[in-house]
Parts: C-alpha cells; structure tokens; sequence
C-alpha cells in the first residue's frame, strides 16, 4: 500500500514538471499568434524563426514583413515581459507561503504590491507636471517610483515587526495589513486631488497591465528576474526546515535569521520588479504555488521552480485572453488573472482529495 | 571514569520584558545539575515549574545567567546540529508533508548522501513503529501519530555517533510520551535506553513520575523556578519530595522486578 503512495507522489512530480515545461513554450506560442491582428500558426512560426536568425530576407513581401514587426516589436516583448513578471510573482509567492508558514500568505501581504502602486502614484502625481509621462523617460521614472515605494514599504513592514530577538512572523503579517491599509489610503488620496488624466494613469497603473512592454524592460526584467529565480531555489532546504518552525530549523543548523533577511529582501525586490515593470497584478503570487503544492507536495525543490513555470504560464495564457477577448479593446490583465485563475484554484480545492492533498 | 557531557550551574532566567524584579519574573532561578554521556536525566516537576524553560535554554533558544557548558560540543550550527537534537512540545508543522519526508528533513544538517539518509530514515520509522505511515500525509495524523513522527525527527538528526564531532550526542526530549499510549511510551523509552547506551546524553522534561523512575539514571525535581531535588532517582523520588512538588500523599513502594521506586497515589 505504501510504496503506491510513493509511486503515487513521484509520478504526479515527474507528470506535473513534463506538463509544466510543455505548457510553458505552448502558452509563449499562442501569446505570439493571437492579437486583435490575426497572424496564422505557420506565419506566426516563421516571423518567430526570422526573428531568432536575423535574418533580412530582400525578396519577402510587405505583409510578411508587417507580420515580422508586430510579432518581433509588438507580442515578442510583450510575451516575454509576461512569462518573466508571471515567473517572478509564481516563485515569489511560494517563498513568501513556506516563510510565513501560511499556504496563503501572499507577496502583497508583506507591502510591496501597496507600497509600489503608492510609489508609482506618487511619482505620476508629482512628476506628472514636470513631464509628459508617455515616452520610455517617463515609464522608467514611474518604475523606479513603483520600486521603490515597494522598497519602503517592506523595509517599513520588517522594522515594525523586528526586535533584537528575531522577527514574529504573527506582527509581521499584521504590520503588513497596516502598511498595506496606509499605502492605499496614499493612493486615494492622490487619486482625489488628482485630475482627469492622473486618475486614469494611477488606476490604470492600479488595475495592472503589460501594455507597456519593450525591449529595455525586458532587459531590466531579465536580468534582475533571473538573479532572482536562480537565487531563491537555493534556498529550498531552508524554507522546508522553515515549515517545521523556527526554532526547529535552528536546531537543524540553520541560521534562521540571517536566511529569513535575504529572503525577504528577495521577495521585495522580484515582486517589486514586476509591480514596476508591468503593475499590479494579483492572484498569481497567491494561488499558483497554493495549486502546485496541491499537486506535488511542499517541498520546496520542486514547489519553487514549478510554481515559477506555473506563474510565466498563467500570465502568457491571461495576457492573450486580455487582448483578444474583446478585441480591440484590452482589459487590464490583472481581471483576466483572477477570472481564469479562480475556478481552477477551486476546482483543486473541491478535488484536493483526489490529489492527496489537505 | 564517565565524562561529565551537560553541566549546568547556577542558571538564571529571566522574563524578558520584565522590568521590575517581581516575583513572577525569574522562570528559573540558579539552577544547577550535570549530566554524564550515556546518562538519562529526567526533570519534573508541576506545571509552571520552569521544565520547558531550561530545557530551551540548553537548547540554546533562549538567553540566561550563569553557565551551561556541553563539553565537546561544535561552534559552528551546522556540525552542532549533528549533535544536539531537540523534540519541541508543540509541532507547528501544517503543511502536507509526507511522513517520510518530514524525518528525512533531519538529515539537512548531514553529508552523509541521499541513500544513507534513506536508510536512517526508514530505521527511524520501524524504531518509532511508523513505517506503514512513511507516505501519509503529516497533517492527517493522530496526535500521537505526528508525535511519533516528531520522535523520529528527532532520533533520524542524531542517528550515527560517527556523524557527531568528538561522538558528543546530546537529545533534548520535551514531554515525549505525552499523547501516547502505553505500549508506544515502553517502546519510546527503549529507544531512549538503547541510544543512552550507544554514550547519548538524555535530558527530557517529563509528567509521568513512575515512567521517570523506570527509565531515567537521575531526576531533577523543580518546584517554583528553584531546584527542590536533584541526584540518583532513589534520592530525588521520595514520598517527601512528591507531596512538596504535587500537594498529594503518595507512597511510594518497590518495583518487583526493576528495584526502582514506583508512586503510588493514596
């Protein structure tokens, strides 16, 4: 009976990951075929190729060319800043869960997400008159005020909640409500003294959105993205002594507070980069690594790469559907996430005793 | 000639926000005992007592006066892991681990490789009888089931004396018969002997009074933060010091195989 069990776990692992690394360049493919502009499969296919070779074919027609340019200048950034802010959200979320020891904590728990749309919506307000906030100079600005309005936030979050003890994850949680609560009220405000276009800036900002994807940003994306989702794997064997409790990993080993410090600071800085890059976007962070856990288990090892995989996925997959639905208008991605996300993440709940799982 | 392992003296510990030297806020007031590698010392004493307290202290958790010295013991975490175990009270674990892989995360601070690792795991398993549990799921275990998972953790962490520097092994137990049945108490014990036997040191805070005059070399009786008793079981398990610690008459008569002095409430 017991070595079913085992069976049982190891080839729901190995069927998620294959499923996993199957969904992922699947879901890449259809953010670049679908649009408000139709491009077919095999036309898609080899704008895709063209653009990897870089090759400038003389005798090509000026529809293929057309073709060329909003797959490469238009979807391709798109898709990869999606697949990039979707990975960081997945990962991040899954280590903010195993440090808080909540299945349910989520990245906005601890203030970023609140603390970066406050910073933004600073930024957009006072600068706003300085400069028209359209071209890259202007969205950069708003970045780094989205960064570091999540910056301030958690460094505000973690010194309310630490004394020379050590951190209580239980204030912890609670200074993060509060600082959450105070950064929307920020937003509120300035949303009040704010005029027309200010308004639909912030909110717009607010409601989440990877319409301003180009290349620099997916340079900024990918390469703090990456330091990041190759860092927080390495600490996977501390987060599953973690679930144990923090004296418990202690007596593992484990220096517990110097772990839980990078660990934060990680935190902040990959869901403050993708709440800069591409706004606020919820549910990814909360429910992809809630669902990946449901499949494969707590273990970290496996919970933190997969659960990156599962978030680049979901945001490919709600971004396309944000553009296409209903075309040529878009939706905010962040009401896509929650839409196509929800009754999956309640489906596993119903099911969960299928799966194993509690 | 044993060695002295564990040596406690005149240990202090204080509430921590305490900013008035009130009654209530010492724990533990100058406590002091030994123990010997290979040796089983029992604490008890009644709730409230400051068990728990010192055993966290020498668990290294918490900051206190005076000295606790673990002869041989490591500086750095990582080797000190491989030689002192703790079995907290309370499990916070919530998450749906296997079983197996919960007794498998006390082999993170070893290097002993991934198959030696299992096999200690799956020892520890039999020895705690819960091999035909290893792939549930933590979080639907019985009390006394995630109990004996605990138990498992705990002993699979300081398995192997050759894993430990100097073979120094220490295992701090708090309350470990607490949820279980009696069969799986004498089971628990054993084990406790057998590793005592294999030159561990045993600390345990416990409530069974008779279980501890069974199975412990020397008891140390707490009673309103101070030390009331402490030395061989014989000497500290007295109808005196008992109605002292519990406010009840007990007589206390012999084990008829054993020799070690059994409490009988009156």
């Amino acid at each position: 009976m017991h070595s079913l069990g085992l069976h049982t776990r190891f080839s729901n692992r190995t069927v998620v990951i294959a499923s996993a690394c199957a969904l992922l360049p699947l879901s890449f493919f259809l953010a670049l075929a679908f649009g408000t502009i139709s491009i077919s499969i095999s036309d898609t296919f080899w704008s895709l190729l063209h653009s990897f070779s870089g090759s400038e074919s003389a005798s090509r027609s000026d529809l293929v060319s057309r073709t060329d340019l909003i797959i490469q200048q238009i979807r391709l950034p798109r898709a990869l800043l999606a697949a990039l802010v979707g990975a960081l959200l997945g990962i991040c979320g899954a280590t903010t869960q195993g440090l808080f020891r909540n299945p349910l904590a989520d990245p906005s728990l601890i203030g970023v997400t609140a603390g970066a749309s406050a910073g933004a919506a600073l930024t957009i307000f006072f600068a706003g008159s300085l400069t028209s906030l359209t071209g890259l100079p202007g969205l950069g600005l708003v970045s780094i005020g989205a960064f570091f309005g999540g910056s301030i936030a958690v460094i505000l979050v973690y010194n309310l909640a630490t004394n020379s003890h050590g951190t209580s994850v239980a204030t912890m949680l609670l200074a993060g409500i509060a600082i959450t609560a105070l950064a929307g009220s920020l937003t509120n405000v300035l949303e009040f003294f704010g005029d027309e276009e200010m308004l639909r800036r912030i909110s717009l900002w607010r409601m989440g959105g990877l319409d301003g994807a180009d290349y620099p940003r997916v340079a900024i994306a990918a390469i703090f993205g990456s330091i990041i989702l190759v860092t927080l794997p390495r600490f996977s064997t501390a987060l599953n002594a973690l679930l144990l409790g923090e004296s418990e990993a202690r007596h593992l080993g484990l220096s517990v507070q110097s772990i839980k410090i990078k660990l934060v600071l990680l935190v902040a800085a990959g869901v403050g980069i993708s709440v800069a890059l591409a706004g606020t976007i919820a549910f990814i962070g909360l429910v992809i690594p809630h669902m990946i856990r449901l499949l494969i288990g707590p273990d970290h090892r496996y919970l933190l790469p997969i659960s990156a995989l599962g978030g680049a996925i979901l945001l490919l997959l709600s971004d396309t559907v944000a553009r296409t639905i209903v075309s040529p208008i878009e939706l905010p991605v962040g009401l896509v996430t929650a839409i196509i996300g929800a009754p999956f993440f309640i489906s596993l709940l119903r099911h969960r005793h299928e799966f194993g799982m509690r | 000639m044993t060695t002295r392992l564990l040596d406690i003296d005149k240990v202090c510990i204080r509430v921590r926000a305490a900013r008035k030297n009130s009654a209530h806020s010492v724990l533990v007031n100058s406590v002091s005992c030994h123990v010997n590698a290979g040796e089983v010392l029992a604490i008890i004493g009644p709730n409230g007592a400051g068990k728990s307290t010192l055993l966290n202290a020498i668990a290294g958790d918490i900051e206190f006066s005076g000295t606790i010295v673990i002869d041989g013991v490591a500086e750095q975490a990582k080797l000190r892991a491989r030689q002192i175990a703790v079995l907290p009270q309370l499990s916070l674990l919530s998450f749906p681990y296997r079983v197996s892989e919960v007794v498998g995360l006390a082999r993170i601070p070893h290097n002993t490789g991934r198959q030696r690792d299992d096999e200690i795991v799956q020892e520890a398993l039999d020895l705690m009888d819960i091999s035909y549990l290893s792939e549930r799921l933590y979080t639907e275990l019985s009390g006394g089931e995630k109990q004996r998972v605990q138990l498992a953790r705990v002993l699979a962490q300081i398995w192997q004396k050759e894993d430990a520097l100097n073979g120094t092994r220490l295992l701090l137990l708090d309350e470990p018969t607490a949820a279980l049945d009696l069969g799986h108490q004498k089971l628990l014990m054993g084990a406790i002997r057998e590793l005592a036997k294999h030159g561990v040191a045993v600390v345990m805070v416990l409530h069974d009074i008779n279980l501890a005059a069974r199975y412990a070399d020397k008891a140390l009786a707490l009673l309103c933060s101070e030390r009331l008793a402490f030395g061989s079981i014989k000497d500290v398990i007295t109808q005196q010091n008992i109605k002292l610690l519990f406010e009840i008459d007990v007589h206390i008569a012999q084990h008829p195989e054993h020799n070690s002095p059994v409490v009988i409430g009156l």
